[in-house]
C-alpha cells in the first residue's frame, strides 16, 4: 500500500488541469489509434517502439487497418502484436516470409508486412527471405537490423560489424573465422523479384521522417507494383551495446553506416507495375 | 452413384483435396509422394486455387501455418524426412490451435533410408514429434480409396478441433493403384471468424495467432486448453475396423498397409481352422485402447504386425495390460513381409504358447 507521502496531492492536479484547455493549443502531434495503449516492453533508446509506431502512423494514414496484416518474428519484436493494434501472425523463428508468403497468396488484395530483425531474418531465416524475394512475393518486408541478438542479450549476428564485442564475440567479430556482415539490403537488390529497397536509420529526426517516408512507400508500392518491398532500418540497441541511448545514436552516424550505408538501393521501375 | 476411377494413391489424395475444398497447397518434392505436388500444380489453378513449390519443407509447413491462420483450408503432404523437418511448424500449429491436413506417405528411416515403404514414423506421429506438449488427430488409410475418403474427414477434424490433422500413409499405399471412389461432399460451415487474421474492421478486436504464452501462469492455462481438447478428441474421434472378431481365439492387431497383409494371412489362417481376426485401428491417434482391452478378454493372444522394429506394439500392450500375450512381427528397411511369412510367425507363437 502507498503511504501517504506517495499519493499525489490533489494540489498538484489543481495546478496541471485547470489552466489546460485543449482547444487553446493545437494538436501538431499525437500517438496513432492504430496503436494499443499499452506501456511497451523495450528498453529506453531501442528503435523498435519508434518503429512500431512509424508503421501503425503509416496504416492510420493510408487508412488500411482493415485490409493490414502484420507476421511478428521471434526476438525483441516477438510481442509486436501487443502494440500494434492490427491482425497479426506470430511466425516461427526466421519463417516470417513463409507465413507471408501463405497469407498474401491467398490474400493478395490485403497488405501484409513482417517485422524481422537481422538474426531471424539473415541468420535462421535466410532460405525463407531470400526465395520469397525471388518468388517476388507482393509484401513488405520490414527489416531491424542492430546487428545483435537483442532479444537473447548481445550475442553476436550475420550483421555485426567487424571487430564489434558481443556476448559470443567478446574479442571482437572475427571476419577470418566468421565472415563478414551480411548487406542483406544489397544481396536482396539484386533479385528480380525486389522491387523496392532501401535502407534507413531512426537515430535522427530527419532519419525519422526518412524511414516514415520509405514505409509509405513501401506500402502503396505494395498495390502498385509486383514484387517484394524491403525496409531495412538500422536500429539503436543501447542496452545490449552498453552505451547510452545518446552514445548507441552516434554509433550508427560514425560506425554502423560504414558497413551499411543509408539510402535507396533499389527503386520500382515503370515495368514492375501492376496491370489490372 | 459415383464412377469408380483407376488411381494411384497419391493422386486419389490429391483429387480429394481438390474436392474437399483445400484452398492452397504448399510442398516440396521427395519420393514417393511427389506425384501429390505434380498433380495438384497441374489441377489446382484450374479451380483458382493456391499451389505452390516451396524451396523446403520448413518453408510449406510454415505456408500452411500462414494460410490456416488466415481461415483458409490448407494442406501439406510430404514423406518421413521432410515430415521430420515439418516438426517446428507442426508444434507451432498445435501451440497456435490451426486446422490443417498433413500428409506423411512414409518411407524406410532412419536417415534418408530408403524409398521404399515403412511405418517407422508411428511414434513421431502419435506420440508428439516436435517438442511441447500437443498431438495430432493421426487417420492411417489401408487403402486409395481410404486415403481420398481421409483428406475429407482430416480436414473436417481439423476444423472441428482446430488442430493439425495428419494421415499416415506409407509408400506402398501412396503408388499402388486402386479403384476409388468419389462421394458427393458437403463442407460443414465453420466460423472462423473470431480468430483468423483477416484484416480487423473497426467492430472487432485484433485477431492474433500465437503459440507464445510467456507468463507461466498464462502457458500453463494454455497447456490445460489443449489438454481438455486432447480428451475430447479421445472421447469422441477413435476409429477402427475389426475383421472375424466375434469367435475369435488369436488376434492380428495392424494399420495401414500391415494390415492389408494381415487380412490375406488371416484368410489362409482361417482356411486352416484356426480362429483368427484382425483388428485394424484407423485412429492411431485417439488410439482405441478400450477396444483392445475388451478383445483381450476373449482371445488367446495378439500379434501385432508392422512395418517397423515394434512401435504400435506398445499401444497395443497399453490397452491389453498384460491380459494375454501380445507378440509382435515386423519387416524393416523398406521390406515386407508376405501373409505366408506372418502365418508362419503365428503358427510358431500358437505352439510356443500352448506348450507354455
Amino acid at each position: 500500500m502507498p503511504t501517504e507521502e506517495h499519493v499525489l496531492p490533489e494540489t498538484a492536479l489543481d495546478v496541471v488541469t485547470p489552466a489546460c484547455h485543449e482547444e487553446e493549443y493545437e494538436v501538431v502531434y499525437h500517438k496513432p489509434a492504430t496503436m494499443v495503449d499499452v506501456h511497451m516492453h523495450y528498453c529506453p533508446g531501442c528503435a523498435h517502439s519508434l518503429v512500431h509506431k512509424l508503421i501503425m502512423e503509416v496504416v492510420e494514414d493510408m487508412d488500411i487497418q482493415e485490409k493490414t496484416i502484420g507476421i511478428a518474428p521471434v526476438g525483441c519484436s516477438v510481442f509486436a502484436y501487443d502494440y500494434m493494434d492490427i491482425d497479426m501472425q506470430e511466425a516461427a523463428h526466421g519463417r516470417a516470409c513463409a507465413v507471408a508468403t501463405g497469407i498474401k497468396r491467398l490474400m493478395p488484395e490485403k497488405y501484409v508486412f513482417t517485422y524481422q530483425g537481422d538474426g531471424d531474418l539473415a541468420a535462421i531465416g535466410i532460405a525463407e527471405t531470400l526465395h520469397a524475394v525471388n518468388r517476388g512475393e507482393n509484401f513488405l518486408i520490414v527489416f531491424m537490423n542492430n546487428a545483435v541478438y537483442g532479444m537473447t542479450s548481445g550475442q553476436m549476428a550475420p550483421t555485426t560489424l567487424p571487430g564489434m564485442h558481443t556476448t559470443t564475440s567478446p574479442d571482437g567479430r572475427d571476419v577470418s573465422y566468421y565472415g563478414a556482415p551480411i548487406k542483406v539490403a544489397e544481396l536482396l537488390a539484386n533479385l528480380p523479384g525486389a522491387v523496392y529497397v532501401t535502407r534507413q536509420a531512426v537515430n535522427s529526426a530527419n532519419g525519422v521522417r526518412r524511414t516514415k517516408k520509405a514505409l509509405m512507400n513501401a506500402f502503396k508500392y505494395q498495390q502498385q507494383y509486383k514484387g517484394t518491398c524491403l525496409v531495412e532500418i538500422i536500429g539503436n540497441c543501447p542496452s545490449n551495446w552498453k552505451m547510452t541511448p545518446a552514445e548507441a545514436s552516434r554509433f550508427i552516424d560514425e560506425e554502423m553506416v560504414k558497413t551499411f550505408p543509408l539510402g535507396d538501393i533499389k527503386l520500382p521501375q515503370p515495368d514492375n507495375l501492376k496491370t489490372v | 452413384m459415383a464412377d469408380y476411377k483407376l488411381m494411384k494413391g497419391n493422386e486419389a489424395m490429391a483429387e480429394a483435396a481438390i474436392q474437399a475444398g483445400c484452398d492452397a497447397y504448399f510442398g516440396y518434392p521427395i519420393t514417393p509422394q511427389s506425384e501429390v505436388l505434380e498433380y495438384l500444380a497441374r489441377e489446382m489453378p484450374k479451380y483458382n486455387r493456391i499451389v505452390m513449390q516451396a524451396e523446403s519443407e520448413v518453408a510449406s509447413i510454415n505456408m500452411v501455418y500462414g494460410a490456416a491462420g488466415a481461415g483458409f483450408r490448407a494442406m501439406t503432404s510430404s514423406s518421413s524426412p521432410g515430415i521430420s523437418l515439418m516438426q517446428e511448424g507442426i508444434s507451432y500449429m498445435a501451440g497456435a490451435e490451426l486446422p490443417c491436413l498433413i500428409v506423411n506417405v512414409n518411407r524406410a528411416g532412419p536417415g534418408l533410408g530408403t524409398i521404399q515403404p515403412g511405418q517407422g514414423d508411428y511414434f513421431q506421429s502419435v506420440k508428439g514429434g516436435g517438442h511441447g506438449d500437443y498431438k495430432l488427430i493421426v487417420l492411417a488409410p489401408a487403402s486409395v480409396q481410404e486415403m481420398a475418403d481421409f483428406v475429407f474427414l482430416g480436414f473436417d477434424l481439423a476444423d472441428k478441433y482446430r488442430n493439425p490433422v495428419l494421415i499416415l500413409s506409407d509408400g506402398a499405399i501412396g503408388q499402388m493403384m486402386e479403384k476409388v471412389q468419389f462421394h458427393p461432399y458437403t463442407r460443414p460451415l465453420v466460423d472462423k471468424s473470431s480468430w483468423a487474421t483477416t484484416g480487423k474492421p473497426k467492430t472487432r478486436d485484433r485477431n492474433y495467432i500465437t503459440s507464445l504464452f510467456i507468463q507461466p501462469e498464462r502457458m500453463e492455462k494454455h497447456n490445460l486448453k489443449l489438454e481438455e481438447k486432447f480428451k475430447r478428441i479421445r472421447e469422441n474421434e477413435v476409429r477402427f475396423e475389426e475383421y472375424n472378431t466375434t469367435d475369435a481365439e488369436y488376434l492380428f492387431v495392424a494399420y495401414g498397409l500391415s494390415a492389408r497383409i494381415c487380412q490375406k494371412a488371416m484368410d489362409i489362417v482361417r482356411e486352416k481352422g484356426i480362429k483368427i481376426g484382425l483388428f485394424r485401428p484407423i485412429t492411431l491417434y485417439p488410439y482405441p485402447y478400450k477396444r483392445l482391452e475388451e478383445l483381450a478378454t476373449q482371445v488367446k493372444m495378439m500379434l501385432t504386425v508392422e512395418l517397423n522394429s515394434g512401435q504400435m506394439v506398445e499401444d497395443v500392450r497399453l490397452g491389453v495390460n498384460g491380459k494375454v500375450p501380445v507378440e509382435f512381427y515386423g519387416r524393416m528397411g523398406g521390406m515386407m513381409p508376405t501373409p505366408e511369412d506372418i502365418v508362419h510367425h503365428l503358427e510358431t507363437l500358437i505352439q510356443y504358447h500352448h506348450a507354455n
